[in-house]
């Protein structure tokens, strides 16, 4: 109980929404039908898209390597299952925009014939290095969204004091991450393991929020035999955002601007811990993830171990299809995931939830004028004034929002949640960081600019004094010659004379 | 196609008509009680405001050539009509409720640019302007004549009252606060004034004379904590202007307890429940953080404790509340949420690598 209190003071803000995870909740891990093409982007992590390594045309096998990792912060792709690349090109991303996006078509041959793996019988035998250099191999990426390269992550937390293992799961509708622990807890836990190994953790703390109490119990008894810690948080989002799950679960905040490792934390996700075990022990690379289908407009909402480049009509399909019009489709959690508007769209290492929601659902509104109710204050987990921030960049005053706090925000949508004048305040926030990201590599743009136009008139300038200091020189070796035929000439005169 | 929309993609099942809403519901069990308390004339008094207040920001509205129909379904003029009526003593005339609520509506709020945008409390800055243009009108209190009690007014008679301001025979009564200035000016202490004017559990009940729906002590109270309950305000603002008139009173009281009344009369008396429930509450003109809103309720009370004490008028709250409304912005600059991994002033935390 003690715990307890000293965990809900842990937090500030945060907000309620209605979970609506009993959709899906008890629905157990199904695996998706094989189908007939799947589109695997090349970039589905942070950083640089990877680049290709097999041809149009070649046959591939499931986990055989179709794009290597380019670049500090990239990640390798792997083939989903065996068959033939068809294709190279553009197809529409699991984004927002909807714009196309370098992909390969794979024809699936339908064998699911396996490339050779390199297992590994004795994981705990193996070095740190060999660890993560193993877990970049396999195109591991963090799994709770951020897809950011995790061996990377694993590189830059050597000898952190605590590792967190987030199962918060905070997001309304999904249900993947509680499957996944209720079902694969023993996995999970070798994995976590094996994380804790390559980054030589004092700690490990497992955050599991309460409204999953069969995993927080399938968890326990899981990692009886470790010294790692299950601990029952409470439910409230934005619980498993990095930023709270640290200052919940050992009281320390992040500075500003800086990352985990800075208060010797390193956080990570369930479902990548699970990934994780699967390329150590088997050698098997991400090329799978758990999704929730879920929604009101979907007929039987369920969880589904997808492959990586399925396209999203398939598991909708595979839940029975509609039950009513969707008003909106959502890509991950209704908090924060993405409106789609195709369902051609593959799923990606990223995809936690495919939505079909209702209007009633949705529960959205028209704005109204802000009557500063200050909900927005004491629902934000970060402690800025979302209300200040938007009309700063409501009157074009970026600047201004900046010195609130603007970057400071995670973006978490709490205040746009809560806000009974229905502002899209997030909305506000996230246009005024990609304005402000526009006008720093404009400013950028403007110096390399500026830099090679003075370099252009300093060359004119240097070129322009050479050509003045060379005739120069050239007249005097006129006047020179001149005088010098003057004096022979009058010596010449002289001797005649 | 319709336009790609950001998220969230949920919404909390709230919107600021259902934030009045709850705010007026509040309100009823006080205003019921104030018309059976003052009977048909408070009734009349109050309809009056609220008609006058949409009909008003209905005109405005349509010179600004926008939608009529969104902003009067908002209900915040309506409920700032409501708190004005019940602020008004109960058996003043018609045109004051009216001239109350257009000034409230159009002046307070519609000049400053509509909902939100107004700098002061609309209901007591209108209070103001009537009490300082029509005194006589503002301090003319009648003694309550329940509905059910056999001088009580009837339909016609109110009307009478309301709107022919034909004068009650033998009714005319003063306010605790008035009669106790007005005694001090007499030269006549605490001890005599109070006597046979303030009986303690009266007060709480709202037995007394007084504006029309600032004597429930109670059934405020009880509104109030319906609100805090339902998280349309929180307990900072009231619970700071509350402390704000007890504490003063209380230390002056023991110094001096034939000069200087004690807390229990400060906080039955007057508008100060009123306010610290549901004008201090304002979420428009009060401050946006915790800790802000707990200076700006302590100020209120303060201010109305002293003006009480030591001003010309007998009541200072609504006097207190515009003087701390216009210090809001002045608070929101200073007083502001510490950052996530920022310390107050800012600056980021220092890292500390494991330890």
């Amino acid at each position: 109980m003690k715990l307890f209190d000293k965990l809900f003071s842990g937090m500030r803000g945060g907000v309620h929404p209605e979970g609506r995870k009993d959709l899906s909740a008890a629905r157990g891990i199904r695996v998706l039908p094989l189908p007939q093409k799947l589109f695997v982007p090349l970039q589905q992590h942070i950083g640089a898209p990877a680049m290709p390594v097999v041809n149009v045309g070649e046959r591939v096998l499931k986990g055989q390597l179709i794009a290597a990792a380019q670049g500090n912060v990239s990640a390798p792709v792997h083939a989903p299952t065996s068959g033939i690349i068809v294709a190279l090109g553009d197809h529409v991303a699991p984004h927002p925009s909807g714009l196309p996006v370098p992909t390969f078509t794979l024809a699936c041959d339908g064998l699911d014939e396996w490339v050779a793996l390199q297992a590994c019988d004795d994981p705990f035998a193996l070095e740190a290095d060999d660890i993560s250099v193993r877990v970049a191999a396999a195109g591991i990426v963090g799994l709770g969204g951020a897809t950011f390269p995790s061996a990377l992550k694993l590189n830059l937390s050597r000898g952190v004091q605590t590792l967190i293992i987030n199962g918060g799961e905070c997001e309304p509708y999904l249900t993947c991450d509680d499957r996944i622990m209720r079902e694969r807890a023993t996995a999970i836990v070798e994995g976590i393991s094996l994380i804790a190994l390559a980054v030589a953790a004092k700690e490990v703390i497992v955050g599991i929020e309460d409204n999953k109490p069969e995993a927080i119990d399938a968890m326990r008894s899981a990692a009886r035999a470790s010294s790692m810690k299950v601990v029952a948080m409470p439910s409230m989002y934005p619980m498993g955002s990095e930023k709270q799950i640290i200052q919940v679960l050992t009281g320390q905040e992040i500075p500003a601007g800086g990352r985990p490792a800075d208060i010797g934390v390193l956080v990570h996700n369930v479902a990548t811990a699970f990934a994780v075990h699967q390329a150590i022990r088997f050698g098997r690379p991400l090329i799978s993830r758990i999704v929730t289908v879920s929604g009101g407009a979907i007929k039987s909402q369920c969880n589904v171990e997808a492959l990586v480049g399925t396209p999203v009509q398939e598991l909708i399909d595979f839940a029975g299809g509609y039950s009513q019009a969707a008003v909106r489709m959502v890509l991950g959690g209704p908090m924060m995931g993405q409106h789609i508007s195709n369902t051609a769209i593959p799923v990606v290492k990223g995809s936690s939830g495919i939505l079909a929601l209702t209007s009633d659902e949705i529960g959205h509104d028209e704005a109204s004028p802000c009557i500063r109710c200050s909900t927005c204050v004491r629902a934000c987990p970060v402690g800025l004034l979302p209300l200040e921030m938007a009309a700063h960049i409501r009157g074009s005053d970026l600047s201004g929002a900046v010195d609130l706090g603007l970057k400071d925000c995670i973006a978490c949508g709490s205040c746009s949640y809560v806000c009974p004048a229905h502002i899209p305040l997030v909305h506000y926030f996230n246009y005024a960081k990609g304005d402000l990201a526009a006008q720093e590599r404009s400013k950028l743009k403007q110096e390399a600019t500026k830099k090679l136009a003075d370099a252009r008139s300093e060359r004119i300038a240097r070129v322009e004094r050479e050509r003045a200091e060379m005739m120069a020189k050239r007249k005097a070796a006129r006047e020179a010659k001149e005088r010098a035929a003057k004096e022979a000439a009058a010596k010449a005169a002289e001797e005649t004379a | 196609m319709n336009p790609i929309a950001h998220s969230p993609h949920a919404h909390a099942p709230s919107s600021i008509g259902k934030v009045m809403l709850t705010v007026m519901l509040a309100l009823s069990p006080a205003t019921l009680f104030g018309f059976w308390l003052y009977g048909w004339p408070a009734i009349n008094l109050w309809a009056v405001a609220i008609i006058a207040a949409i009909l008003g920001e209905a005109f405005v509205i349509r010179i600004q050539q926008r939608a009529v129909r969104p902003v009067i379904m908002d209900g915040s003029g309506i409920l700032t009509a409501w708190l004005l009526a019940l602020s008004l003593p109960p058996y003043a005339p018609w045109w004051i409720a009216v001239l109350g609520s257009l000034f409230a509506v159009i002046v307070g709020k519609q000049i400053f640019g509509g909902l939100g945008q107004n700098v002061f409390n609309p209901a007591m800055a209108a209070r103001v302007m009537l009490l300082i243009s029509f005194p006589l009108e503002m301090t003319t209190w009648g003694a309550p004549s329940p509905l059910s009690s056999p001088n009580g007014l009837n339909l016609l008679e109110g009307l009478r009252v309301t709107f022919l301001s034909q004068p009650i025979d033998g009714m005319s009564s003063a306010s605790l606060l008035g009669h106790v200035k007005t005694e001090f000016t007499r030269g006549i202490g605490l001890d005599q004034a109070l006597a046979g004017h303030y009986v303690p559990l009266d007060a709480l009940a709202g037995l007394r004379t007084g504006s029309l729906g600032e004597t429930a002590a109670l059934f405020l109270l009880l509104g109030g904590l319906v609100l805090i309950a339902r998280r349309i305000i929180t307990w900072h603002a009231p619970v700071a202007m509350l402390l704000g008139v007890a504490v003063p009173a209380l230390i002056f009281s023991l110094i001096d307890g034939n000069h200087y009344a004690d807390p229990l009369v400060h906080l039955l008396s007057g508008g100060v429940m009123l306010a610290a429930f549901f004008i201090v509450t304002d979420p428009v003109t009060s401050p946006n953080t915790a800790l802000g809103q707990f200076i700006f309720g302590l100020g209120c009370g303060l201010l109305t404790w002293v003006i009480r004490t030591w001003g010309g008028y007998p009541e200072g709250v609504a006097f207190a509340v515009l003087l701390m409304n216009a210090a809001t912005p002045l608070i929101d600059q200073y007083v502001k949420p510490r950052i996530y991994g920022r310390d107050r002033k800012g600056a980021a935390l220092h890292a500390k690598k494991g330890t």
